[in-house]
């Protein structure tokens, strides 16, 4: 094509001169480029970890440990913190023993014996129960997944402050007498204004906030780890079923907590601060409005804590019967649809309230269908089992205790789901037991098998097998001496919630029962606890790979370096460590002068992106004492919102003001 | 069907067999309600049992295997993929056992819940329960203004027929539970629930408050006397009588007493000034089986217990520790003991 203008003449030579400013800019870039310091031939072994550790490495001291965004520092954390509230919790739940070791006591009275019984609901639920299973989930994912960082280190660091604030707050509440007294659900009218006097209830209604806020930013860290962060070659399909259990969790908390934090927040707080009526009936508001919004999140929490269990059952039962789990597929849709499941279920905790008989049944169907996909993974690990050569050491162990103690949990929830039978049993110590053989046996047993299984990964170090073995029969004998009589009682008719119960009932001896088993068990999670701080100094050096298992948090050192890997593995199956001889094959190239990680397409994992990650800051924990201190403020002036915003906008706005503009080299996407 | 039958009533009887008198429990089996719930129980603990019972046989079976040394740490190269054939069969054979189960489970427990809402129908007695912070409030109703009565936290009813309970709360959410007649119903302000019962053995039952309701949630039962159709019309009758005057001089000073301080700005009894609807109706106290809402049964020396000091043997309660010298105490308990 031949440019026949007239100032075409004079334009050839311009043409020529840009042509080679940009030529000469790209010889400059193509330089920068090759200065720029990244893993790979040139740069390996002991050289490449100095380089790593250099640009990972947090500054030392109190400022870098507050500032800190390495998903092992704050997993770690949260798993400690919510094993001290495990620890409280069940002290609370001893001293509700005693007091119910026989009829008519008054050790410790009604108004204590109230608060206890809320307090031990609340820690284990909001404070325990899915906070630690989010913080194993922060500490392994990324190890497992073979990369260096959760997505959004900062707001994991944000993440943690929130629940330790929320957590402090309830317990400090505790010690000045100002706990919640009306229960871990605390069901409007009640705790109205008018029932409730006092800040106990908003102390409860905030803490729950804090967790929820604190959740849902985990929940966004772990989906988006797990979908983007994955290495080279993980497709879905290869995807650890741990990594399946927690992505199934992080969505069903981002669809369920807001439902309970509205209610709490948006809807109690304003009834008692500022005189809203939503649940006042004589105002035209409802009583039960309050049930539906907390159930819609309080059923599907009980998957929340139960999936991530179901993760480790599965990790486990890989790794001693040497095999992967059977059916991968199978599993992986019954966690799909437990999920879904969940959601439709909330009605069954409110089948005494008088609702439409005809929306009953389809509650009850609801609810017995979740058996299903719960039935087909137990049916898998069972096979699993059955094909391997299963090894009983401590984790494994748990795992047995698992099943035996879940299934019955499970089939007492199939009673339950019955409305004429749940009539009968609804609200009795009947649903005490079911939900402690459903959340202890379920959830609890495979945590308990998990941390001896990760133990060494964590620590370097391995926990003692002949004391775990001694703890896990404590643990059982005392899980089921407590609450296998718990059935019983509420079958001969005692009620939960009640600070003491009157002879002659039938209900002395199993409560005394209870009473002794629930000491038992308590001596075997010492004997847990104990064994993990003897080992801590004591135990045998555990080297990368003490369990001979097949994931890739395996293929790290242990404890790992604070860049996990220094090359990213590349995966070709869904057990990498069992599959390949030798050394696993990586990937090169991210830079090691500057934190970065590796992010890969969603469904097949092929590398997509090169994300940069952030510098340690202290804004993610001023943001989290701005907003901390909002949510408290606001249980006792509705102005504390409006003020408070100020410094939560301040503390956000220096957390994401952009530091440099500067040009990168090369683009940050491939 | 005749195992079947006898097995539903074996496994209660034996579940139940430590169960006292079944005062206050699921093994009462002392209304068509329960009699429904404890088949319907019976025939979901077999079928939970069974199912329970084939996981463990196959989780023991798979443990057990003979011929599969233990050795440590050896992956089997190259053979860890594979199964037993026969699993996938097994896999959708299971699938297909619980289905069955669970739908067959869905439909017993649909047809128990038509058969007791039909052994319901066409109730003869109507009566309305009012849940207070800690205690019942009963008021049976008839279409005879005159035979309107009202007492509380003791209700009566007569075997064999259909009673219809209307089910009302003053103040937070309760629950109407007597164990050994049927399932709960919530008693919710601003709504009204109604549960029928058709008792059909002679005793007295007890029903505790089954949902959270504050602080003395524990002290909060109503005791239900389940009686022969004359002895309820005899009670009925006495019911609507108004207090008996009283004829000793010490039970005269404990009426003005009460008559005049603060008891008659809460309670009623019928037939003297006092009108407080505040509190539970006083008329016919004594001849109650239990005082506080079931805290504690009815004696004289639980009536000095809770004259004088309320506060300490239901702490939380809204009747108040009064300062009364001896003789007044001595005065009241002596009235409140002739109103039977």
């Amino acid at each position: 094509m031949t440019d026949i203008r007239a100032d075409s003449f004079d334009a050839m030579p311009a043409r020529d001169r840009e042509r080679e400013r940009v030529e000469a800019e790209n010889r400059r870039l193509a330089e920068e480029r090759e200065a720029i310091a990244r893993d790979g031939p040139k740069l390996k072994g002991e050289a490449l970890a100095a380089r790593l550790d250099a640009a990972w490495r947090r500054p030392p001291g109190i400022i870098g440990w507050l500032a800190t965004v390495d998903h092992k520092e704050i997993g770690r954390r949260y798993m400690l913190t919510a094993l001290g509230f495990l620890v409280l919790g069940g002290i609370m739940a001893l001293v509700m023993r005693l007091q119910l070791a026989k009829p008519d006591s008054n050790l410790i009275g009604a108004e204590r014996y109230n608060q206890l019984f809320s307090m031990h609901g609340s820690t284990m639920m909001f404070l325990f129960a899915v906070p630690v299973m989010e913080g194993v989930a922060v500490y392994i994912i990324p190890l497992m997944l073979g990369t260096r960082s959760t997505a959004f280190p900062r707001l994991n660091a944000f993440s943690y402050f929130m629940y330790l604030f929320g957590g402090l707050m309830l317990w400090i509440a505790f010690v000045l007498n100002m706990a919640p007294d009306v229960g871990w659900f605390e069901y409007t009218p009640l705790s109205g204004p008018q029932y409730s006097p006092g800040k106990h209830t908003d102390i409860w209604a905030q803490m729950v906030t804090y967790t929820e806020v604190a959740a849902l930013a985990a929940a966004v860290v772990l989906v988006c780890t797990i979908l983007k962060a994955r290495a080279p070659g993980m497709t879905l399909a290869r995807m650890p079923l741990f990594a399946w259990a927690m992505l199934v969790e992080g969505i069903m908390i981002i669809f369920a907590m807001p439902a309970v934090a509205v209610v709490t927040t948006v809807l109690l707080i304003p009834d008692r601060l500022v005189g809203t009526q939503f649940f006042n009936a004589a105002e035209g508001g409802d009583a039960l409005l309050f049930q539906h919004m907390f159930w819609f999140f309080g059923h599907p929490e009980v998957y929340i804590i139960f999936l991530p269990a179901t993760g480790f059952v599965s990790v486990i039962v890989e790794t001693f019967c040497r095999r992967p789990v059977f059916a991968h597929p199978v599993v992986v849709l019954a966690l799909i649809s437990t999920g879904i499941l969940s959601f439709g279920l909330w009605v069954h905790h409110m089948f005494a309230t008088g609702l439409p008989r005809v929306g009953y049944s389809f509650f009850t169907a609801a609810s017995m269908s979740v058996s299903i996909p719960t039935g087909l993974q137990i049916f898998c690990w069972l096979a699993t089992m059955w094909d391997g050569r299963p090894r009983f050491q401590v984790p494994m162990l748990y795992v047995v205790g698992f099943i035996l103690t879940f299934v019955i949990g499970g089939l007492t929830g199939v009673i339950l789901a019955a409305v004429p039978l749940d009539l009968q049993l609804h609200d009795t110590y009947f649903v005490v037991a079911h939900l402690h053989y459903v959340l202890i046996g379920g959830s609890v047993f495979p945590l308990l098998g998990i941390f001896a299984y990760w133990f060494p990964k964590i620590t370097g170090r391995m926990m003692d097998e002949r004391l775990g073995k001694i703890g896990f029969w404590l643990v059982f004998i005392g899980f089921h001496m407590t609450f296998l009589p718990m059935h019983w009682s509420g079958m001969l008719g005692m009620p939960r919630r009640v600070y003491t119960y009157p002879a002659g009932l039938g209900l002395e001896l199993p409560n005394l029962i209870s009473t002794v088993g629930s000491f038992v068990l308590a001596f075997g999670v010492v004997l847990f606890v104990v064994n993990g701080l003897f080992s801590l100094y004591r135990g045998a050096i555990a080297g990368p790979n003490p369990w001979g298992a097949a994931g890739l948090e395996w293929a790290t050192s242990s404890p790992p370096p604070v860049y996990n890997f220094e090359h990213i593995p590349v995966v070709e199956s869904s057990t990498p460590l069992w599959d390949i001889e030798g050394e696993l094959p990586v990937v090169t190239g991210l830079r090691v002068d500057e934190k970065e990680i590796l992010l890969t397409t969603v469904v097949a994992a092929t590398p997509d992106l090169r994300e940069p990650v952030p510098e340690p800051s202290l804004w993610p924990f001023i943001a989290a004492c701005a907003v901390g201190l909002v949510f408290a403020a606001s249980i006792f002036s509705p102005w504390a919102v409006p003020f408070g915003l100020i410094p939560c906008g301040i503390a956000l706005t220096a957390w994401f003001w952009p530091k440099e503009i500067k040009r990168h080299p090369e683009p940050v996407i491939s | 069907m005749r195992l079947a039958r006898r097995v539903t009533i074996i496994i209660p009887l034996l579940l139940g067999a430590c169960s006292y008198q079944h005062y206050q429990s699921d093994f009462g089996n002392a209304a068509v309600e329960d009699s429904q719930f404890l088949t319907l129980f019976t025939i979901f603990l077999v079928v939970c049992g069974v199912m329970y019972l084939l996981v463990i046989g196959f989780l023991f079976l798979g443990i057990g295997r003979s011929g599969r040394a233990v050795e440590a740490n050896v992956v089997e190269t190259g053979r860890h993929h594979q199964s037993h054939p026969l699993m996938r069969t097994t896999l959708i054979g299971w699938t297909a056992l619980i289905g069955i189960g669970l739908a067959a489970l869905a439909i017993a427990s649909f047809f128990a819940d038509r058969s007791m809402a039909k052994a319901a129908a066409n109730p003869k007695l109507s009566i309305k329960l009012t849940a207070n912070q800690w205690w019942w409030d009963v008021q049976y109703n008839s279409d005879d203004p005159s035979k309107t009565m009202r007492t509380s936290n003791e209700l009566h009813l007569p075997v064999g027929i259909p009673a219809r309970i209307t089910l009302v709360s003053n103040d937070v959410i309760h629950s109407f539970w007597v164990p050994s007649l049927a399932g709960k119903e919530d008693l919710i302000p601003g709504r009204q629930n109604d549960i029928t019962l058709v008792p059909k053995r002679i005793g007295v039952f007890r029903g505790p408050c089954a949902e959270f309701c504050g602080v003395q949630h524990a002290h909060m039962a109503l005791v239900v006397v389940v009686e022969s159709y004359p002895d309820f019309i005899k009670w009925w009758d006495h019911q609507l009588q108004p207090a008996p005057q009283p004829t000793t001089p010490l039970a005269l000073a404990g009426y003005k007493y009460v008559t005049t301080a603060q008891c008659s700005a809460c309670h009623n009894i019928g037939g003297t000034p006092a009108s407080g609807t505040v509190g539970p109706d006083l008329t016919h106290l004594a001849s109650r089986k239990s005082l506080a809402a079931g805290t504690m049964p009815m004696s004289e020396g639980n009536l000095y217990g809770w004259v004088e000091d309320a506060q300490s043997l239901k702490p939380g309660v809204k009747m108040p520790t009064l300062a009364m010298d001896p003789d007044q105490l001595h005065a009241v308990v002596a009235y409140l003991e002739t109103l039977k």
